[in-house]
């Protein structure tokens, strides 16, 4: 088992290291000789204007909520995979009740219009196959 | 000083640094990016102690999930506009104490408990016995864990939508 993550040690300090010697080696050799439009932001030949830190639609935000939970199911299912084949038709029945229960929570976001992406406007659901009234 | 111990304590001082700068850092972009580091650290250390779902896990979960989260909620602020967003001291007295209490009574437990070591034969993968225990023995809290992330999705579903404009549906 070790071994397995010692691999995964030695491509991190491998990445790590690569990334340090390359910007090593070009903030050895190159010229230092900045100016205020070399330094501006590019931003496909337009003048910035404003900050780059824009405030994010909070339905991100919930997006992302929405996104952990099934991220969790799914780190359940990794050891139910594993032992699928030695405990046979139970285990399986066993996880279509998990997956059930949490079935209806997705029914549930995606019934109120989490899932879809221009509801605010007013205008209702903009995915035509899923006619929520 | 072994292999063994090398990684640990490189593991070690990385979680550290990440989470000292976590909460040191009046940045809160900084400290929510090295939250990363003190997560991974976390996980390496769970690596090391032979729980290598617990740490794919800690990786998926809170790298992946949790520290996202954490970012968006960081970006999602009103005073993202002004880039001096940065983190305030207050009570340093009290809160000085209080984590200082803290501590002691961590170390306390630490130093007092009987830690149980890891035979060398039970280090093997995890996951196969982790799942044999979900299916045989643990049906009822697996089945419980799927329940408790059904209220956890409605529930965020609910509070994080509270404060968007009105759905659609008109519900």
């Amino acid at each position: 088992m070790y071994l397995h993550f010692g691999a995964v040690l030695v491509f991190l300090l491998f990445s790590v290291a690569f990334v340090a010697i390359i910007y090593g080696i070009s903030a050895l050799f190159r010229p230092a000789n900045p100016s205020a439009e070399k330094l501006t932001t590019y931003e496909c030949g337009e003048i910035p204007f404003g900050g780059s830190w824009i405030q994010f639609n909070l339905r991100y935000y919930l997006i992302a909520l929405v996104f952990l939970i099934f991220e969790v199911e799914v780190v359940f299912l990794y050891p139910w995979a594993v032992v699928l084949r030695t405990i046979g038709a139970f285990a399986f029945w066993e996880m279509i009740v998990f997956l059930a229960i949490l079935l209806v929570g997705f029914a549930y976001v995606w019934r109120k219009g989490d899932l879809s992406w221009f509801t605010p406007s007013g205008s209702g659901h903009t995915d035509a196959t899923f006619s929520g009234k | 000083m072994n292999a063994y111990d090398l990684a640990f304590y490189l593991i070690a001082a990385m979680a550290l640094v990440g989470a000292a700068i976590t909460v040191l850092s009046r940045r809160l972009v900084y400290a929510a990016f090295n939250l990363l580091l003190a997560f991974l650290g976390v996980a390496g250390l769970y690596a090391l102690l032979a729980a290598d779902f617990l740490a794919i896990a800690q990786v998926i979960v809170y790298v992946g999930g949790i520290l996202v989260l954490l970012l968006f909620g960081v970006m999602l602020t009103h005073r993202i506009y002004d880039t001096t967003l940065k983190s305030v001291r207050v009570q340093p007295l009290l809160g000085g104490l209080v984590a200082a209490g803290v501590a002691v009574l961590l170390i306390r437990v630490a130093w007092n408990t009987p830690w149980n070591t890891t035979p060398e034969l039970a280090r093997e993968p995890t996951t196969a016995k982790i799942g044999e225990a979900f299916m045989k023995h643990y049906v009822f809290p697996f089945e419980f864990v799927s329940l408790i992330l059904l209220v956890a999705l409605i529930g965020a579903a609910l509070i994080g939508r509270s404060r968007a404009p009105k759905s659609g549906n008109g519900r």
